[in-house]
């Protein structure tokens, strides 16, 4: 197997992650997942700064960690290039003393990683940066040198743990955009992993989304998939979208918590996810005159404003939340404790197999 | 327990200034005295007699020398007790700083026990390599060195487990290996403890008197250290003492200030 094929179980004080991932040269997997879901962990024990308890890990064929064979090989001589949150950029040495740190330290002579180290600060931007040291520098540039620094090293994996979490919304949109270019570009052709908590960080910059969740994968598969089919009820949250679990039969599903919706495709039997747009749900204080199949009548909950929409919460069943323009909620008059109407088309709705 | 309204609890009672000003007055009157009962008339002249000059000479020697060895053999012994997890660590701490406590001259006998020419170790040294450690000038710095290293040890071993370690992981993920990473990024790290921790050993074995005097003896030239020669100045010539006293205080003096940043920004945790 080329590229990085790992089977990981890590136990410890009660928590088990037990995540397969495998990443093909040049692919970058995203792996999405809460706070506590074993992101970090998982990077740790592909870059060997953990032993995993079970499994089996290779990377380019080579295997670098299996306790049941007694194999472990230390991180310092894993070819694991690893991009930090919080950069951990070494203080005492100046940018383009720590993008040579990984060449100087496998060997290299100073005379030889100083311009090969030279190489990957100007490709990476940091050229007027070169003899700073790192602590009179920005974060986002801070980002780029440690991004810089890991692929100096020549690594055959790229990780990256939470790359943009540390960074200001605006800065997060450059180095997001950057990140795009360079972690496609001439300087790493391996394959990556990038672990974020931030569902759209993953959609940007991700092929492939696996979502960890409590030390388990919960679904997998192209970034439009998870994005147009959530699994969870976390990934639905952190897209924004309403999903609804029920049994279909005859172009008719009875929802698991209450409520039945209409969907155009008579095809589809038995559990299924329903994912709905918050945007394609309409509200209205009278039963609805129009073409849409699902009418429901529901109770207020909440109103948020989001920008210039406003996302409204309607307790059903089925329960979901509506996003309304400003000028609606005004003309509606709606507010916590009213009772409302609901629609939505039947060809808005997202029905797949759970 | 009633507070007064409107008194904050934190700061003391007026008339605690009395006894606090007296403590001031009794740590600053004997270095008050040292200054004006100097002879400065005459300092040059006294502080590059013979003896002086030798004494000087020799105390630098050693000291410099403690400082190296405790250097060499204690920087490695802080990383292990910070970092290496083995039976006994707790004990192996504690025993490090015994001669912190221990009275100099008590250490000075127990010297002579292990590495005298009797000792329990200084008898096979003696025999098999022709080593003579007691009233010789490196069984100066082998005292000096016993009271001192406790000072590098305690500070080093403070700064390293107060390191995060998340930095020497990204070194690791580098390519280096642990020496690498040790000698590349955790020393400069700690560079400012290890600064302090020296200038605190060498002030240390600077001014060590009873351990070297009970196991290196008081030879002009070759054990006699400047806090000997102060010593024997006192009953031959005392304005000697006072002049080589000033020495010593001079270097108290630098060392504070040395200290002033580092010892109190790096915060060992001693």
């Amino acid at each position: 197997m080329i590229g990085l094929d790992a089977r990981v179980v890590v136990e410890r004080d009660g928590f088990t992650l037990d995540a397969d991932l495998t990443v093909d040269p040049g692919e970058i997997v995203a792996v999405l997942g809460p706070n506590g879901a074993g992101k970090s962990t998982l990077l740790r024990a592909i870059s060997g700064l953990e032993a995993i308890t079970a499994g089996t890990i290779s990377c380019d064929g080579t295997v670098v960690d299996d306790p049941s064979r007694g194999i472990f090989v230390p991180a310092s001589r894993r070819r694991i290039g690893m991009v930090f949150q919080e950069y951990r950029l070494f203080p005492h040495l100046t940018v383009l003393e720590n993008v040579a740190f990984g060449p100087r330290s496998t060997g290299m002579a100073r005379t030889e990683a100083r311009p090969f180290a030279g190489e990957f600060v100007d490709r990476l931007g940091l050229t007027e940066f070169a003899d700073r040291r790192v602590d009179s520098i920005s974060g986002g540039q801070a980002q780029r040198v440690a991004l810089a620094r890991a692929l100096a090293s020549r690594p055959q994996v790229l990780l990256l743990d939470e790359p943009l979490a540390a960074l200001d919304a605006s800065t997060r949109l450059d180095v997001r955009a950057w990140l795009r270019e360079h972690l496609r570009g001439p300087l790493f052709r391996g394959p990556t992993v990038l672990v974020t908590h931030d569902a759209v960080d993953g959609l940007a910059l991700a092929d492939r989304i696996v979502v960890l969740e409590d030390g388990r994968i919960t679904q997998q598969g192209t970034a439009l998939d998870v994005a147009r089919r959530p699994a969870t009820d976390y990934v639905a949250r952190l897209l924004g979208l309403n999903l609804l679990r029920g049994g279909a039969r005859d172009g008719a599903i009875a929802l698991h918590d209450g409520g039945h919706l209409q969907v155009p495709d008579t095809a589809v039997v038995g559990d299924v996810f329903v994912a709905v747009r918050p945007s394609a749900i309409v509200v209205s204080t009278q039963r609805p005159e129009g073409s849409a199949r699902n009418v429901w009548e529901g109770v207020v909950d909440g109103v948020e404003p989001i920008g210039d929409r406003v996302r409204v919460t309607v307790t059903g069943p089925p329960t979901v939340v509506a996003e309304v323009t400003r000028g609606a909620v005004s003309d509606l008059h709606v507010a916590r404790g009213d009772s409302v109407w609901l629609s939505v088309k039947a060809t808005e709705l997202e029905v797949y197999p759970g | 327990m009633t507070t007064r309204r409107g008194r904050t609890v934190t700061s003391p009672p007026w008339w605690v200034a009395v006894p606090a000003t007296l403590a001031l007055l009794f740590l600053a009157l004997p270095l008050i005295a040292l200054l004006v009962r100097a002879p400065w008339d005459r300092l040059w002249s006294v502080l590059t007699s013979p003896t002086s000059l030798d004494a000087l000479r020799l105390s630098l020697v050693t000291a410099t020398s403690a400082t190296a060895l405790a250097f060499v053999v204690g920087v490695p012994l802080a990383w292990v007790l910070a970092r290496a997890s083995f039976p006994g660590r707790r004990l192996a701490r504690a025993l490090v700083t015994v001669p912190l406590v221990l009275p100099p001259v008590v250490g000075g006998i127990a010297l002579l026990l292990a590495f005298g020419r009797r000792g329990i170790v200084g008898q096979y040294l003696d025999s098999c390599c022709g080593i003579t450690l007691p009233f010789t000038t490196p069984g100066v710095v082998v005292a000096e060195a016993f009271v001192a290293m406790p000072f590098l040890v305690i500070t080093v071993e403070g700064a390293l487990r107060g390191l995060d370690t998340r930095l020497e992981d990204a070194a690791s993920t580098l390519g280096a290996s642990r020496w690498t990473v040790f000698r590349r990024v955790t020393l400069p790290l700690i560079l400012p403890s290890l600064v302090a921790g020296g200038v605190l050993t060498f002030a240390r074995a600077l001014g060590e008197f009873g351990a070297t005097i009970t196991f290196a003896g008081n030879l002009p030239g070759v054990t006699q250290t400047l806090p000997l020669a102060v010593y024997v100045g006192l009953e031959g010539d005392p304005s000697e003492a006072v002049a080589l006293s000033l020495v010593l205080l001079a270097v108290s003096v630098i060392v504070l200030v040395a200290l002033r940043d580092k010892w109190l920004r790096s915060g060992p945790a001693s």
